[in-house]
Formats: C-alpha cells, structure tokens, sequence
C-alpha cells in the first residue's frame, strides 16, 4: 500500500507527539510498537461493572476491531481512550491505561490536549450546523491560528484523505447538513484527521449508513491505516474481517479472545467466538 | 367479540368532535382580539395624527400627545433588552452547560420557576427599595451625581425613579421567562454537536460559544421576544417605582424622568372625559404598532441566524 502523506502534522511541529514518550509512534518499525495498553481495566457506570479486568494491546498504525453483542462495553472502553466518558458523572475506572506510556486515566490528565490526539467518529454522523469548510476547519482552528492559505490547503488535504474532496470542492460553502449520510460521516472523518490525531476512534461508523457508503468508509479506513492508529467499534462481523488487522471479541464486559482478524475469524480458540463469529448467537 | 367492537362511524363521529371543538377554542380567541383591535381601532382611529405623536401631555384633549410615553417605553425598554437578555443567557449557559447536578441548582431552578410566576407589582416593590432607594443605605438625603445633568453620561446615586430604575424594573420582571426560554433554546441542542465538539479537543466555554451557543440562538431570540412584549405592556411595577403619568420631557440620559405607553393608557382611560378615553384608544394602537415592529425586527433577526443552520 501507498503511504499517503501526513501533511497535517508535518506541517506543524508544534502538534508532532512529544518526544519524551516511551515508544516513537512513528519509529522505524511503526506495526510493531503499541500505541494502546491496558492493564486489568475496570470501568463503572455508577454500581453497575461494565469492563472487567481487561488486558489488551492495541498496535500503532494498524487496524482493531471491537467486537461483541450491544451492552458488552465496546463503546464504553472506547470512551475511556480519549476520555469521552468525562462527560458521564458516574463513569469512573480502575487499572491501567495507556496511550504511549501516558496514563489515561490520570485525574489530572489534560483531556483537551488528549483529545487533539485520539480523534473520535461517533455512530451518528454529527456534522456542525456549519459550512463543509467550517466543519473541518473546526478543530484546528480550536488548536492554533493558521494563515488563510494554509488552513484552506490543511482543508483540502484533510478532505481528500478522507475520499470527499471531489464530491464537495465546488461547494465548500455550502452547509454541512445538505450532503448525504455518507458524505457527513466522511466529512466527520476529514473533521477528525485534520487535527492530526495519532489515533482515531470509530464507534459504529457505518452503523446509520446504506450498503454504499459503508463501502466507501471501509475502504477510507484501509487507506488511513498507513498514517493512523484505528480503533472500529463494529456489530458486523464482514466489515471487522474486511478491514481490520486485529480483533478484539468482548463479551459481558470481559475481553474473551484478541488477536489477528484472520485468525480469530477462521480459528477461533474459544467456543463463545466461534459461536459469535459464525452467528449462532448474538 | 362483538360486545367490545366500537363501531367505525362512532369513532369518526368522536373524531369530528374533538376537531370542531379545537377550531372552536382557536376561534374564540381569535374573535376576541378582533372584536379588541376593532373597537380599539373605531374609537382611537380618528385621534391618530403626527400631532399625537409628536406632542405632550396636556389637560386639553385636542392638545394632548404621546411623545414623552412613546420615547420612554422605547428607553426603558432598550434598557430592559440590554440588562435582561445577556443576563437571562448567562444564567441559562451556566445551569444548562456548566453546573454538575446538585442540589444548589435544583434549588436555583426552583426559584426561578416560582419567580416567573410573582407577580409584577412585587418586582416593582423590589425595585423601589433597591434601585429607586438604594435601601436607603447610600447617599439617602443627598444623591451622589457624577457628571454634567444635562449630558448623556449623568448618572446620580440612588437611581431614583429614572428610566434605568424603569429599565432594570422590567429586566427583573421579565429575567425569568428569559432564562427558562434560554435553557430550553440549550435543551434543544442535540448532545451530539456538543460530543463533536468535545471530541476534537475543545474547552467547555468553546463547545459553548463555537457550536451550542450559535444553535441555541434563533429559540433564544423568540424567547427574548415574547419576554421584550410582556415588558413593553407592563404598566403595575412602573407605577410603583414612581414612573409619572405626566412628562413633559423626553429622556435625556438614564436619570431622566420616565412615563410609558401603558402608565398614559392608564391615565386616560381614567378620567370622565369622552375625549380622554379616544386618546387612550389611539395610544393602544400606537403600542399595538411598536409590539408588532419589535417583533417583526426580532423575527428577522431570528431568520438571519437560522439560514446558516439550514441546508
């Protein structure tokens, strides 16, 4: 595969990682380092467990799937990533998570910053009540001031990547609410990556999507993958073996099997998978 | 079977009922301000002039005008708009985005709740004591003035009763209809926007002013508006504070003394005089026309804002 550029950082060595990390996301062996650990990972909604005692590894610059019936704290554990779950009074956690070696769930984390780092694409294509350009424009003008002609070249990289450019180049004025239910969650996307995360989180993506959009989501994630850390929530098994490297079966809040998608898929090590990956239950 | 079986027809009868008896409570209300408006507009028609706009008060009928009421109900009221609506917003942003749920701000909510259904008059017993007096704490005997009273800029300590005390009177009157209007307008923002938001990496105070904030502000608008309309009808706080019933003056500064159209309605209509109660027919028109302006100008407003939001 083509290595797309990576111009939304490259641009700016001021939102490149720190330097300081434990791992270089973008060493010389990139599929290799992990971007996400977990260590025994409790997660509460008020009484009510949710995760139990998770350990898992999440590779930088590749795919994972989340997998596993509604309720079994997929979304959940993906909040947690970039701290969405702030938003929940009664959300708290034990345990250990990590993002480079920085701890997620440190109290006094700064979840702005975070959040610049671990881009988000909710189930729902939530597009502002804005022009296309405003939408992607959004989150980097949050961050930093940009000349007219950079911030119109970071919009134009961003929507490229994530495969819209064409479809809106000639009205990058229009509101964001006129496009199609693909396109607003492709627009998402662009809106997500041009903030240069390291890491993007999807939960459902395709989920409100009709057959052909979801065809050209999936196929965006496999492009992004070159460039991004990718998280997928998915309820369908076809799109995690599509595109995914790894895949990560939850059940009940319990990780029951993780590892390569093909491998799970075909030779699953547990009766639970096995009966999930090929529809007997779930 | 058969027993439980109501029939087609009597449903459709029950049907065409209940829609008759809507249309009818919709017609009722409709008949009465027309009948209002037409017998109003009989009576006071003939009295309307650019004379009656143009001059004071007067014990002589076919002298007699509306000038100083008319200014003073568009002061007070510019006033009112400019203490009530940016206050009415803040305290909706704070308890709708910022305050965690507690019991201060279930029992914040509460009060603003009753407030809004104290009546007027209280609010202008309130206002007589704190702005018109000061309680009596400050500058009782003697007011502290700063600045030349013949400019714009005067301003004396206590209030006394001035178009501001008028002005922030009103605002009290109207605060809390603006704040729950306000937090509707915040309800009605999908929580996704403001997920979207968040997730990108704003603070709490951008989520607000970059995206809540400018969705929220076409029902925030239509809010101010039914609050400004109940403003400008107030006549019972006015009284209270002091408003006077014969100005023979126009507002210069926020000392000025004050009347509005209502408290001149009320004047008018009270004496024996015939030709009195024509005059107070013409002022409820001309308060009829400033409402329906205030609120075509904020519909406009309202319209200007919502096209961006549109596809």
């Amino acid at each position: 595969m083509t290595q797309p550029s990576t111009p939304v950082r490259d641009a700016d060595p001021a939102t490149a990682p720190p330097t300081n990390l434990t791992s270089d996301p973008r060493g010389s062996h990139p599929s290799e380092t992990t971007a996400i650990s977990m260590r025994s990972l409790n997660g509460w909604y008020g009484s009510n467990q949710v995760l139990h005692a998770l350990d898992l590894e999440i590779a930088a610059k590749q795919v994972c799937s989340f997998i596993g019936p509604s309720g079994c704290g997929k979304s959940t554990l993906l909040r947690w990533i970039n701290r969405m779950n702030d938003t929940i009074p009664s959300a708290r956690a034990s345990g250990t998570l990590s993002l480079h070696g920085i701890d997620l769930l440190d109290r006094t984390l700064d979840v702005v910053d975070l959040r610049r780092r671990v881009g988000m694409v909710f189930q729902k294509p939530n597009p502002f009540p804005k022009s296309i350009f405003d939408n992607v424009a959004f989150g980097p003008r949050l961050h930093r001031t940009y000349s007219p002609t950079d911030l119109e070249e970071l919009i134009e990289q961003s929507l490229r990547a994530s495969a819209l450019w064409n479809e809106v180049k000639d009205r990058l004025d229009s509101s964001a609410l006129g496009l199609s239910g693909g396109q607003q969650q492709r627009l998402c996307i662009a809106r997500a990556i041009a903030i240069g995360p390291e890491v993007l989180l999807m939960d459902e993506p395709c989920s409100a999507l009709d057959p052909r959009s979801t065809a050209s989501i999936e196929e965006l994630i496999r492009e992004l993958r070159a460039t991004y850390t990718i998280i997928i929530v998915t309820h369908n098994m076809q799109q995690a073996s599509r595109v995914s490297d790894t895949t990560a079966f939850f059940y009940e809040g319990r990780l029951i099997e993780s590892g390569a998608t093909d491998v799970l898929f075909t030779n699953p090590k547990n009766r639970q998978t096995e009966d999930y990956v090929t529809g007997r239950f779930g | 079977m058969a027993a439980g079986v109501i029939s087609t027809s009597r449903r459709m009868l029950s049907n065409r009922v209940f829609l008759w008896s809507c249309l009818a409570a919709t017609m009722i209300a409709i008949l009465l301000l027309s009948v209002l408006m037409v017998s109003i507009a009989i009576e006071g028609w003939s009295s309307i002039s650019w004379r009656f706009l143009d001059s004071f008060a007067s014990r002589k009928p076919a002298q007699a005008g509306i000038k100083a009421p008319l200014l003073g109900s568009l002061w007070v009221c510019a006033i009112c708009g400019l203490a009530a609506i940016p206050m009415g917003i803040g305290t909706a942003i704070y308890l709708e985005e910022f305050a965690k749920r507690s019991r201060l701000k279930r029992f914040i909510q509460l009060n603003i709740s009753n407030l809004s259904g104290v009546p007027s008059i209280v609010y202008g017993i309130l206002a007589l004591a704190a702005f018109v007096r000061f309680f009596g704490l400050a500058c009782a005997d003697e007011p502290w003035t700063l600045g030349d009273p013949e400019s714009l800029f005067f301003i004396q300590f206590p209030f006394g009763p001035s178009v501001l005390a008028g002005g922030l009177t009103l605002a009290l009157v109207i605060l809390p209809i603006m704040i729950i209007a306000s937090q509707e307008a915040f309800r009605a923002v999908p929580p996704s926007l403001r997920q979207g938001a968040l997730a990108l990496g704003s603070t709490p105070w951008q989520v607000v002013r970059l995206v809540t904030l400018p969705a929220a502000m076409p029902t925030i608008m239509t809010g101010a508006i039914l609050a400004m309309s109940r403003a400008i009808g107030e006549a019972a706080p006015l009284l209270v504070i002091g408003g006077f019933l014969l100005v023979f003056q126009t507002p210069t500064n926020l000392m000025s003394d004050f009347t509005v159209l209502p408290l001149q309605i009320f004047n008018w209509a009270g004496r024996p005089q015939a030709d009195f109660h024509k005059l107070a027919a013409a002022a409820i028109i001309v308060q009829l026309v400033v409402l329906i302006s205030f609120n075509s100008v904020a519909i406009i407003i309202r319209q200007k804002l919502q096209r961006p939001l549109q596809s």
